[in-house]
């Protein structure tokens, strides 16, 4: 009988990456529902010391494959490994990450154990013993509830939604081979192209600033990285000003984008198409800028500023400014 | 060289999706059926492989009967065959099934390279490719943005949180196509017209030898919880004086800066 709720934690240059914390604090609040145990997959090399800031966030046992073909992630060393060890302990739950490497790993992971998964979830819970998993479906525009009949019931939990808790364990490390043999490893990485320092990726950013048609050109989103950059925000783009040329497409939030959930939105000469609104109206708090009052992004928005953001914005980072000093 | 695309028909990311009432779908009535945007990539790169290194592209889609009509127009942006696997018992497949039957229906084509999208923006699920590449036993890129091909040489680039990635590989892989991979193009009028006669199989799951069992199931579904009404902000007409309402609401209303 499948037993345990089970995370990938994931680490990346040497550290633990904060989805992993809130992995460990989720499958913590559903093991306790359980009676069960809270299992971290840890894989990498020389990441055994992780495994003690894993336990202080509600991880049991942590089950650590320490091997240099696991640095740095490829998809067909990580997923051999997780495999190995998930189908030998057989645990009822299975979470991932939804991030770039999350997403990567798990759908491999799902070929690897023949099982069901729940993408991208914003909640989860026990219902009759089983996990009841809700994620958004049309970009948001619907939302399901996923059920799974096969074991492990896996999920990829959204960053940045799920609360981090803290809650001491003993987090026993348990090593563990992860099974790799160098001939059947099919890839390997070539490059790793580094952006900017210190660039926030929209699908991690509590805030994100965010600019559409009306930023009128790719110079004018100088105001909305200073704004940004005080806020400790990532800056996001509409498919609009993505299309344009004006943004990289990687900062482009919509159904063709990436749908996001950060605490604050501020749109800024956003119009509101549907498929930009599916993308980010599961944000906490939206905030509009624009200068037509009839545009869609109203209805959705917390608070709303009808006028000129070449005139609105200066002035918010102004005051925003005078509150951090 | 042997290419597969595999296409989705999806809404239109225009198109305003509706519960039905029992919660056990979306009202499919007004829709208007589209190729899943990220499947274009896929379709798109499939198309200037075989345009530098010749062969064929072979169509692979799953879905009812309306689903031909984005199989024609793949075949009328250049492809030159097509597979559509229409059977009630995969219409609600979920991504292990889906895979499954896909397997199946490649199995019997000679391939190089498949091409998916890196997920269809109805399900969001974003794990076919992958599962096809573990059942197929071959290797995978997912979300690729650049595609390198020398020889059996692979190489994709696939973005990550601050930085890009070059995995190298070999064929026979599976790419995952993301924005960004390449500008799709549009169907030619001639090609259009060409599409009409190519080859379209049609398989049913039996046919395939699968079962279309899924692992896991949508037990419902639910429109997107309300959002509660919000303000205008008009305290002061000026826009400085808006900015200061609005600074001040963020931080002591909202309490998120």
């Amino acid at each position: 009988m499948a037993k345990g709720v089970w995370i990938v934690a994931e680490q990346r240059d040497g550290a633990l990456r904060k989805v992993s914390f809130e992995l460990a604090s989720t499958a913590r609040k559903l093991a306790d529902k359980l009676g069960e145990e809270v299992g971290a997959v840890l894989c990498g090399s020389g990441v055994e010391a992780m495994a003690a800031e894993l336990a202080k966030y509600g991880v049991d046992k942590v089950y650590v494959a320490d091997n240099a073909a696991l640095e740095p992630y490829t998809t067909d060393a990580h997923a051999t490994a997780v495999a190995k060890i998930v189908k030998e302990n057989d645990p009822a739950i299975l979470f991932l990450g939804a991030s770039a490497q999350g997403k990567d790993l798990s759908a491999s992971l799902v070929g690897k154990l023949a099982t069901g998964m729940a993408t991208d979830c914003t909640d989860v819970k026990i219902a009759d013993g089983k996990l009841c998993a809700i994620r958004p479906m049309y970009a948001g525009k619907c939302f399901g509830e996923i059920l799974i009949d096969t074991f492990p019931q896996m999920a990829s939990l959204r960053p940045n939604v799920f609360p981090i808790v803290e809650c001491a364990k003993a987090g026993e490390v348990v090593k563990f081979d992860a099974g790799l043999d160098a001939s059947a490893l099919k890839t390997k990485v070539a490059e790793i192209l580094k952006e900017a320092a210190g660039k926030i990726d929209v699908a991690e950013a509590n805030i994100i600033v965010s600019g559409g048609r009306g930023m009128k050109g790719p110079e004018n989103y100088a105001m909305l990285e200073e704004l940004a950059g005080l806020l400790g925000a990532a800056v996001g783009a509409s498919r609009a000003a993505v299309d344009a040329g004006w943004r990289p497409q990687a900062d482009q939030v919509g159904q063709t984008g990436k749908v996001v959930s950060p605490n604050l939105y501020i749109a800024c000469g956003i119009s509101g198409a549907i498929q930009h609104l599916a993308g980010m109206s599961s944000s906490k708090y939206i905030v509009a800028i624009n200068k037509d009052a009839e545009a869609p992004i109203f209805a959705r928005a917390d608070y709303g500023i009808v006028d000129d953001l070449f005139k609105v914005v200066p002035a918010l980072t102004q005051e925003v400014k005078k509150l951090l000093a | 060289m042997n290419i597969v695309a595999c296409v989705k028909q999806v809404p239109d990311t225009e198109a305003q999706i509706k519960v039905k009432g029992d919660g056990s779908g979306i009202e499919e009535g007004g829709i208007k059926w589209v190729m899943n945007p990220y499947d274009e990539f896929g379709v798109e790169e499939a198309l200037k492989l075989k345009e530098k290194f010749g062969g064929e592209v072979t169509i692979v889609s799953m879905g009812p009967a309306r689903t031909m009509e984005t199989i024609r127009t793949a075949l009328a942006m250049g492809a030159e065959k097509g597979i559509q696997i229409d059977d009630p018992a995969l219409y609600n497949a979920d991504a292990y099934a889906t895979a499954e039957a896909l397997a199946a229906a490649i199995k019997g084509v000679p391939y190089d390279i498949i091409f998916c999208g890196q997920r269809s923006i109805d399900d969001d699920s974003a794990q076919v490719g992958s599962i096809l590449a573990e059942i197929l036993g071959i290797p995978q890129v997912t979300f690729a943005t650049k595609l390198e091909i020398d020889g059996t040489a692979v190489k994709a680039t696939r973005p990550i949180e601050g930085a890009a990635v070059v995995v190298a590989t070999s064929l026979p892989c599976v790419i995952t196509a993301t924005k960004g991979l390449n500008e799709p193009r549009y169907a030619s009028l001639p090609g259009i017209m060409k599409a009409k006669k190519k080859p379209v199989d049609i398989k049913k799951a039996a046919d395939l030898g699968v079962s279309g069992a899924s692992k896991s199931k949508v037990a419902k579904f639910t429109p997107p919880p309300a959002r509660p009404p919000g303000k205008i902000l008009c305290a002061d007409d000026t826009p400085e004086g808006k900015a200061a309402e609005l600074a001040k609401l963020l931080r002591e209303e909202a309490k998120v800066i």
